[in-house]
């Protein structure tokens, strides 16, 4: 299969079993000749925002006494940047999440803590992947 | 979409703490041709105004004087730490030199009550996240309606500057540096003024 064909099946994939919703496609909408890597730009840094905020969560649940507003502000923003990219699961789970700070469960926290993370990380080795192909595509020879 | 305008495309100011949010505006407003600066925080866009947070409603002459490049509408998001975007309207809403900007509000969640209060305190638009390429055509109508105030302002002024008689309403009503109600609601000023031939903008 070409590269192209390849990264159409994966896009196709990854709307098909929710991991997108049609917010990507807003954003393939705004890739154009005058903005090329827009969207591998705008996912780059989800994926980075995404790391990032994970890892602050992990740290401030790790504490004897958690403060569950600051981490319902990092899940907020998480559930934010996936809402803006089309990143439909992550997006759900942060809604999850943020009932669990509502009751205060750390223990709900802490477990849909492991469920964000496996479907941030699924995301992002799938993203991963389509900016591989894209670039194939555009006749980049794939990295590594 | 290359902007084919014959004049200087408008100037939108964007605040937003969330990086990947802060690249999505930027390219949602130049597609529609608009000239785009973007800040992650309310300070650095009072900053970029040209007011410092601590004394927004006295700077004003100082303002103008700095801006080199107008601002023509600020879009910003509610929920960013520190200034939150109600805090940044509010002090943009105080400020002499700068409550005629229009000014839209963005945020992801959907909360009657954040809503009516932002559009009261002068909001001109809601936006919810996450924002469409839909929405950009909202903006010019609210960038065009202010314009249109403040060139039948500066009229107003410069009639009265010149004569004695006047048929427009007092002053008071129009000037901007005058105490108006910090709830005053965009439309509000439209209906004071006199209904002159000028052509409408919706």
């Amino acid at each position: 299969m070409s590269a192209a064909n390849q990264l159409a099946a994966l896009i196709a994939n990854m709307f098909a079993t929710g991991l997108l919703d049609d917010q990507f496609q807003q954003l393939q909408m705004l890739q154009d000749p005058s903005a090329p890597n827009f969207v591998s730009e705008v996912v780059t840094l989800f994926c980075h925002d995404g790391e990032r905020i994970i890892g602050e969560l992990a740290k401030l649940l790790d504490k004897p006494t958690v403060d569950f507003d600051r981490v319902d502000a990092f899940v907020h923003q998480l559930k934010g940047s996936s809402a803006s990219v089309g990143a439909l699961k992550v997006k759900n789970t942060c809604i999850q999440f943020r009932e669990f700070c509502q009751q205060k469960s750390k223990d709900g926290c802490l477990k849909t803590l492991e469920t964000v993370r496996i479907n941030f990380y699924e995301l992002r080795g799938k993203f991963q992947t389509m900016l591989q192909l894209e670039r194939q595509v555009n006749g980049f020879p794939p990295n590594n | 979409m290359a902007a084919v305008a014959s004049e200087t495309p408008f100037h939108v100011l964007a605040v937003d703490d969330s990086l990947p949010d802060r690249k999505l505006i930027e390219r949602l407003l130049k597609t529609s041709s608009f000239q785009v600066t973007t800040v992650d925080s309310g300070s650095k866009a009072l900053q970029f105004l040209g007011i410092h947070d601590d004394d927004a409603s006295t700077v004003s002459v100082h303002a103008h004087q700095l801006q080199d490049v107008a601002v023509n509408l600020i879009i910003t998001d509610y929920c960013m730490p520190g200034m939150t975007g109600y805090d940044l309207l509010k002090k943009i809403k105080e400020s002499s030199s700068l409550r005629d900007i229009p000014v839209v509000i963005m945020s992801s969640e959907n909360i009657p009550s954040r809503i009516n209060r932002c559009l009261e305190e002068g909001a001109d638009e809601f936006f919810l996240k996450p924002v469409r390429l839909s929405d950009m055509s909202k903006l010019k109508p609210h960038i065009l309606k202010s314009r249109c105030r403040e060139h039948y302002e500066q009229e107003q002024q410069h009639q009265q500057s010149d004569s004695n008689s006047n048929d427009c309403s007092s002053p008071t009503n129009k000037s901007s540096s005058s105490d108006s109600s910090r709830k005053r609601k965009a439309e509000d000023n439209e209906e004071i003024l006199p209904q002159k031939n000028r052509p409408r903008h919706s």
